[in-house]
């Protein structure tokens, strides 16, 4: 299944339910232009909800290190939520998981913005 | 089907495809060979991760090229050969993604998850040229014991 998503903004932070494979190609590149995308229209609190991505391989966990430093770079930050079993323990073996901050409960993940 | 040994050979052209193809093939063959659903992702993962590094590093995504793939189901584990016709590399020359300095690159990792989900990983240059990624896999106890006549005691 192709890379699917939704944005909710919920304050100054937006919430974007992420459903599918980010793969090498389509899913990479779809996850890369919504941050953009995102970033462009000024929102740089973005929470990414995992929780319906079925497969993550080394492309899309690149893409998610990319959009991390992109959003960073641009005076934002980038949390992860709701990881399935297969992207926590990726994002665990690759020690990614001590880079990005990781939730597993939306409403703490949003109020835990800085102002 | 002691000492009986199955191969089964893949030619895949350099196209972005080709990634999904050869894991779909390669889910295949790892449950035929009594792999479980979690070993199956775990395989299906590292040929896909071999076959992006051939397409990508080694054929340099260039349509002319080939990345062949075997599958060689020995008596107590399997073994997958994935080679491309690029340049070739030295295992000991990539970079180690978990190093500080590599940690938020965005890629680089494709052989250490390979490394991360099977039990033996080597790289050779053939003297065909190109990179050889050979990967080996056990198969679960119950398996290896059917594949090879043997029993297991309670």
């Amino acid at each position: 299944m192709d890379l699917k998503a939704t944005n909710r903004d919920i304050g100054t932070a937006t919430v974007v339910d992420i459903s599918g494979r980010i793969t090498l190609g389509e899913g990479s590149a779809a996850l890369r232009g919504l941050v953009r995308q995102l970033l462009d229209h000024g929102r740089k609190q973005i929470v990414l909800n995992l929780a319906d991505v079925s497969y993550i391989d080394s492309s899309g966990i690149g893409e998610l290190v990319s959009s991390f430093t992109a959003v960073k770079k641009e005076g934002g930050e980038l949390k992860l939520l709701n990881l399935t079993k297969k992207v926590h323990d990726l994002l665990l073996i690759t020690k990614l998981f001590t880079v990005f901050d990781v939730h597993s409960d939306e409403q703490k993940a949003v109020s835990s913005f800085g102002p | 089907m002691r000492g009986l040994t199955q191969r089964i050979e893949v030619t895949l052209e350099t196209l972005l495809e080709s990634v999904d193809l050869a894991e779909d093939i390669t889910l295949r063959v790892a449950s035929a060979a009594g792999f479980d659903e979690e070993q199956g992702y775990r395989i299906g993962m590292s040929v896909r991760e071999a076959v992006i590094n051939a397409y990508t590093y080694g054929n340099l995504q260039d349509r002319r090229r080939r990345i062949f793939v075997v599958f060689e189901l020995l008596p107590a584990h399997m073994v997958i050969h994935v080679r491309d016709q690029g340049a070739g590399f030295r295992l000991q020359d990539v970079p180690d993604p978990l190093a500080e300095e590599n940690l938020l690159k965005t890629s680089g990792r494709g052989l250490f998850l390979i490394r991360a989900f099977m039990d033996e990983l080597n790289v050779t240059i053939p003297q065909s040229g190109g990179a050889e990624v050979i990967m080996t896999k056990r198969y679960p106890a119950s398996s290896s014991a059917s594949r090879s006549g043997g029993s297991t005691e309670a």
